[in-house]
C-alpha cells in the first residue's frame, strides 16, 4: 500500500510525459490509480467489517521512532474509499472539463499529488507521517486554487488558504510534539489506547489548544471559515474535491481520529459542540446571501464541516453514528453537486443562479441528478441527507450540555440549508426560461458519469439504509465506540426529530420563495460582515509586512559589521546564559604543555593581533593566514592528519579568493568612530572570552561519556573504514554531511548570483562610489 | 586583472595539473582508510585548478573543464542524494551504508564511496564557482573602462 502511495507520487511526476502520449485521454488513463487502490481497499473489507485492523508496517526513521506504518481500520477505510472513488470521478470529469486547456498535465501532477498525499494521511499510523502527508496536502491544495495563476483573485486565495491551513499546521505540529511527549509514543494506535494518560496529563490542555487549531483551520471552522469559500477561485474539478472528500474533512478526520485519545473530556466537549455549531450556522447563514452557485454550495459545505464537528463535540455513541452518515452522505451529494455546478457553468457560462432558469428541457439529465442531490442535501427523504439530519437532530437532543443553544443553531442551519439545496436546484432548472451568456447544451457523458453515480448512491443508501449498518459499525469503533450495534432505517416513526424536519421545511420554502426580498433585507448587514474574520487576517497579514519592514531596517541594513555585532551579541547571549547559569563553572588553569606548542600558541596570538592592528588589507590577511597555519600545524601535533590538511587547504584557497577580492575593494579607510571601535573591541573580547570558557569547561567536566570511543571502537567493524574522520563524515554522519554539501551549493550559488547581478548593475552603469580606485 | 602569468608559471601550472588531480583522485579513494577523503581530495583538485586557471586564464580553464563548475555542485549533490536511495532496496532504514565488492579486481565499492564523490564535486564545482564568479566581474568592470 506504501509503494502504492508512493508510485503514486512517481506517476503524478510522469503526467506530462503520459499526457505527451496519450493526448486527451490521459485523465481516465489516470483515473485507473485511484480506482485500483479503491478496489484494493474493497478486498480488505471482510477484514474491516469483522472490526479488526489491518497494520501495514513500514521503517522510515527507526531511531526516531518514526515510521510509514498505515493503520486502516473502519475510519480510514471510509475516508480512503471516498477519497479514491470520488478521486476516480473527479478524473473522469477532468477529463471533460479541462478538455483543450493547456496547462492540463500540470493540473494532474498537481491533482494526484494531492489525491496522493491526503491518502497518505487517512492511513498513516504515525504522527509525524501524518503530519508532513498533512502539509502535503496544504501545499498541493495551494498549488490546485491557484491553478489559474495568471488571475489575482485565484493567487491571493490561494495564498490565504495556504497561510491559514499552514498556520493551523504550525500549531498542530506543537499538538503533536506536546501529544507524544504526554502518550509516550508517536502512534496513534498506541496513543489511542491510553486515553486516560493522556487526559489526566499535565500536557492536556495545550495540547488539545493546539490539535485542535489545526483542526479547526483546514476544516474551516469559525472564525478560520473564511478561507474556503475563497477557495472557490479554483478550477471546479477541484472545488468538487476538496469539498466533498478531502482538504477540508482532513480536520475532520484528524479530530475523529483522536476522538478515543482525547475527547471526553469537559474541555473537548464544549470546544468542539459550541465552534461547531456556531459554524454551522453562519455558513448557513452567509451562504443564503450569495448568489454565485459555487459560494453557495461552498458555505454549504462550512456548514456541514459545522455540523460534523458538533457531533464529534457530542460524542455519544448516538452521536458518533450520525456523524459517520452525515459525513458520508454530506460527501456523496456535496461532490454531485460540485459537478453540476461545473456543468451548469461550462453550458451556460455564468455562475449566478439567479440568471438562470427553466434549464430542465434542454438539461434534463442534469436536472435529475441535481435535484436527488440537492434532496440529499435538504435532508428529504428518502436520500441518505435525512437519515444523516435525523439522526443529527437526535443526538442534539439528547446532548448533555448546551442542548438548547445547540439545538437552536442546528435548527436554524437546517432550513437556511433546505433553501440553499432550493435555490441550487430548483432556480436553474425551473421556472422562467432565462438567456444565458452562452446556449446550454446536455453535458457530455464523462461530465454526468461522476455526479450520477454519487447521486444515485444517495438513493440507494437512503432507500436501504440497512446495506450501511456494517460500514458505519466499523467506523464508530474505531472512533472508540466499544462494540457498537448500529441499525439504521429511514423510518423512525412520528418523533421530534420528524417534526423539526417538518418546521424547517416550512421555514426553509418560507426562505426560499422570499428569497431574493431576503438577500436584499441582509445586504443590510454588509458592514458588520466585512468586520468579520477574514478583516482579522488581512490586518494580520498587513502588519506582519509592517513588521517585516521595521525589522529588516534595523536588523538587515546591510551593514556587514552590523549583522556581525547582531550575530555575535545573540550567541553571546544565549551562549553564555547556558554556560554561566546552568552549569557551575570548574575550570582548571594549570597548563600543561611542550615548549614548541606554546610556541605556536604564541604565535597564533600575534598573528590575530597583528590583524586587528594592521592598516593594510594584505597585511591583515597574512597575519590571519599565519593563524590559520598555525592551526593546522597544532592538529598536526596532536596527530590529526585530516583536520591538518583540510585547514592548510582551506587556507591557501582563503587567501586565492581574499586576492581576488581584495582588489575591487575601495582604498583602506577608517569610517568608524573611535566609540565604535570600543564598541566592537568589547563585543569581540567578551566572544572571544566566552568561547576560551566553553573549552576549558568542555574540556573539564565529563558528564557525558565520550562519543569518540563509540566512533574508534565501531569504525571498523560498522564502517568498514580505518580513518574515523572520514568514516564520520560520509557514514556515521552521513545525513549531517548530505545537508551540508546543500549549504555548500546554496553559497555557490549565492555568490553567483550576488556577484552577476552586481557585474550587470554595472554594465547598466550604475557606480559605486569609489569603486576602482585600486585596480584602475 | 588576473592575466596570464609568467613562463615558470605557465610551464608549472601545465606539468602540476595531471600530478595535482591524480594526487586528488588517490586521496578520494583511499580517504576511507588512510588520511584523504572526498573533501580534501575537492580541495585539492580546486587548488589545481585554480593554479591553471591563474596560468592561462578564465577561458582556457572552461575550455578544459568542459562543463560550468554550477554543473559540476548539481552533480555533486545528485550522486549524495543517490547513494542514500540504494538502502531502501533492501529495506533498511535511508542511507544505511551498503558495501559490494567488485570480484575481479578486488574493489570494495560502497554508497560511501559514491556520497564522497559526491562531497569532491560539490567542493570543487563550489570553490570554481566563487573564483570564475568573482573574476568575470572583474571581466565585466575592465570592459567597461
Amino acid at each position: 500500500m506504501q509503494l502504492a502511495i508512493l508510485a503514486g507520487f512517481i506517476l503524478a511526476g510522469l503526467a506530462p510525459l503520459f499526457h505527451h502520449w496519450l493526448g486527451a485521454r490521459t485523465p481516465l488513463v489516470m483515473a485507473m490509480l485511484p480506482a485500483g487502490i479503491a478496489a484494493w481497499l474493497l478486498a480488505q473489507w471482510p477484514v474491516i467489517a469483522a472490526g479488526d485492523t489491518l497494520l501495514l508496517e513500514w521503517a522510515w526513521v527507526p531511531g526516531l521512532d518514526i515510521t510509514l506504518t498505515f493503520l486502516i481500520d473502519g475510519l480510514a477505510w471510509l475516508f480512503a474509499m471516498l477519497i479514491t472513488v470520488i478521486g476516480a470521478l473527479i478524473l473522469v470529469y477532468t477529463g471533460e472539463y479541462l478538455k483543450g486547456e493547456r496547462d492540463l498535465p500540470r493540473f494532474l501532477v498537481v491533482i494526484i499529488a494531492f489525491m496522493m498525499s491526503m491518502l497518505g494521511l487517512v492511513l498513516a499510523d504515525n504522527l509525524v507521517a501524518l503530519f508532513v502527508f498533512w502539509e502535503l496536502t496544504s501545499i498541493t491544495s495551494y498549488l490546485l486554487i491557484g491553478f489559474h495563476h495568471t488571475d489575482p483573485v485565484a493567487r491571493k486565495s490561494a495564498q490565504q488558504g495556504l497561510f491559514v491551513t499552514v498556520g493551523g499546521g504550525l500549531a498542530l505540529l506543537a499538538g503533536f510534539v506536546m501529544l507524544a511527549q504526554a502518550g509516550d509514543s508517536w502512534s496513534l494506535s498506541v496513543l489511542n489506547e491510553r486515553g486516560a494518560q493522556l487526559v489526566g496529563h499535565d500536557l492536556y490542555t495545550p495540547l488539545l489548544v493546539c490539535v485542535l487549531i489545526g483542526a479547526f483551520t483546514k476544516s474551516a471552522q469559525f472564525p478560520f471559515h473564511f478561507w474556503l469559500p475563497n477557495a472557490m477561485a479554483a478550477p471546479t474539478p477541484v472545488s468538487a474535491y476538496l469539498h466533498s472528500a478531502t482538504m477540508v474533512k482532513a480536520g475532520i478526520y484528524l479530530m475523529a481520529r483522536l476522538h478515543p485519545a482525547l475527547g471526553g473530556t469537559g474541555l473537548w466537549e464544549t470546544t468542539l459542540s459550541l465552534v461547531g455549531a456556531l459554524t454551522m450556522a453562519t455558513g448557513a447563514f452567509l451562504a443564503i446571501r450569495h448568489t454565485n452557485i459555487k459560494k453557495l454550495l461552498a458555505y454549504s459545505t462550512v456548514m456541514a464541516l459545522g455540523t460534523l464537528t458538533m457531533l464529534l463535540g457530542i460524542g455519544t455513541e448516538g452521536a458518533l453514528v450520525a456523524f459517520v452518515t452525515f459525513l458520508l452522505a454530506h460527501s456523496l451529494y456535496k461532490g454531485a453537486l460540485f459537478m453540476v455546478a461545473g456543468i451548469l457553468d461550462h453550458a451556460t457560462g455564468t455562475k449566478d443562479v439567479s440568471a438562470m432558469g427553466g434549464l430542465r428541457r434542454v438539461m434534463p439529465k442534469t436536472a435529475v441528478v441535481a435535484c436527488i442531490a440537492s434532496l440529499s442535501l435538504a435532508g428529504m427523504p428518502p436520500l441518505l441527507g435525512f437519515l444523516g439530519k435525523e439522526l443529527m437532530l437526535k443526538s442534539v437532543l439528547a446532548a448533555d450540555h448546551h442542548g438548547g443553544l445547540m439545538l437552536l443553531l442546528a435548527f436554524t442551519g437546517a432550513f437556511l440549508t433546505l433553501a440553499v439545496a432550493a435555490v441550487v436546484s430548483l432556480r436553474p432548472f425551473f421556472g422562467q426560461r432565462r438567456d444565458t451568456p452562452e446556449t446550454p447544451h446536455e453535458a457530455p457523458v464523462g461530465m454526468l458519469v461522476g455526479p450520477a453515480l454519487l447521486a444515485a448512491l444517495s438513493l440507494l443508501f437512503g432507500l436501504a439504509p440497512g446495506t450501511l449498518d456494517a460500514l458505519v459499525e466499523a467506523t464508530v469503533n474505531g472512533l472508540g465506540a466499544v462494540d457498537p450495534d448500529v441499525h439504521l432505517t429511514l423510518w423512525h416513526g412520528i418523533n421530534l426529530p420528524l417534526l423539526l424536519s417538518v418546521a424547517s421545511l416550512v421555514l426553509g420554502a418560507l426562505v426560499f420563495r422570499h428569497w431574493d426580498a431576503v438577500r436584499h433585507r441582509l445586504a443590510y448587514l454588509d458592514p458588520v460582515i466585512r468586520h468579520g474574520p477574514e478583516r482579522g487576517y488581512e490586518m494580520l497579514m498587513a502588519g506582519m509586512v509592517y513588521v517585516a519592514e521595521w525589522q529588516t531596517r534595523i536588523l538587515q541594513n546591510g551593514h556587514v559589521r552590523n549583522y556581525l555585532v547582531m550575530t555575535l551579541l545573540v550567541l553571546l547571549g544565549l551562549v553564555g546564559h547556558a554556560l554561566l547559569i546552568r552549569h557551575p563553572l570548574e575550570i582548571d588553569f594549570s597548563v600543561d604543555a611542550y615548549f614548541h606548542e606554546m610556541v605556536v600558541a604564541g604565535l597564533m596570538v600575534a598573528g590575530a593581533l597583528t590583524a586587528c592592528v594592521m592598516r593594510s588589507r594584505l597585511a591583515a590577511v597574512a597575519a590571519v593566514g599565519i593563524m590559520g597555519f598555525s592551526i593546522a600545524l597544532i592538529f598536526v601535533l596532536f596527530s590529526a592528519p585530516d583536520l591538518a590538511i583540510t585547514q592548510l587547504l582551506v587556507e591557501t584557497l582563503t587567501v586565492v579568493l581574499l586576492v581576488l577580492v581584495l582588489f575591487r575593494l575601495p582604498r583602506f579607510a577608517t569610517l568608524s568612530t573611535p566609540l565604535e571601535r570600543w564598541r566592537d573591541l568589547a563585543v569581540a573580547g567578551s566572544f572571544g572570552t566566552l568561547m576560551t570558557l566553553l573549552m576549558l569547561s568542555v574540556l573539564n567536566g565529563q558528564r557525558l561519556p565520550r562519543i569518540s570511543d563509540y566512533m574508534v571502537a565501531n569504525s571498523q567493524p560498522l564502517g568498514h573504514g580505518h580513518n574515523i574522520v572520514n568514516v564520520i563524515l560520509v557514514d556515521f554522519r552521513a545525513l549531517d554531511t548530505l545537508g551540508e554539501i546543500f549549504v555548500l551549493a546554496l553559497a555557490a550559488v549565492g555568490v553567483h548570483a550576488m556577484l552577476r547581478f552586481h557585474a550587470a548593475e554595472y554594465d547598466a552603469g550604475y557606480d559605486l562610489a569609489g569603486g576602482r580606485d585600486d585596480n584602475g | 586583472m588576473v592575466r596570464s602569468g609568467t613562463l615558470i608559471l605557465n610551464v608549472a601550472a601545465r606539468l602540476l595539473l595531471p600530478l595535482q588531480l591524480l594526487f586528488s583522485v588517490f586521496l578520494l579513494l583511499r580517504g576511507h582508510d588512510e588520511p584523504g577523503g572526498g573533501f580534501i581530495a575537492g580541495l585539492v583538485a580546486s587548488g589545481a585548478f585554480t593554479l591553471y586557471f591563474f596560468a592561462y586564464g578564465r577561458s582556457a580553464l572552461s575550455e578544459m573543464l568542459k562543463v560550468s563548475p554550477r554543473d559540476l555542485v548539481a552533480m555533486g549533490l545528485l550522486f549524495g542524494v543517490l547513494s542514500t536511495l540504494p538502502a531502501w532496496w533492501f529495506g533498511e532504514p535511508f542511507l544505511t551504508a551498503q558495501w559490494w565488492t567488485i570480484p575481479v579486481i578486488g574493489f570494495k565499492a560502497s554508497t560511501p564511496l559514491v556520497f564522497d564523490i559526491g562531497v569532491y564535486l560539490a567542493v570543487v564545482g563550489s570553490v570554481l564557482t566563487a573564483i570564475t564568479a568573482l573574476v568575470d566581474t572583474d571581466h565585466a568592470t575592465e570592459s567597461r573602462d
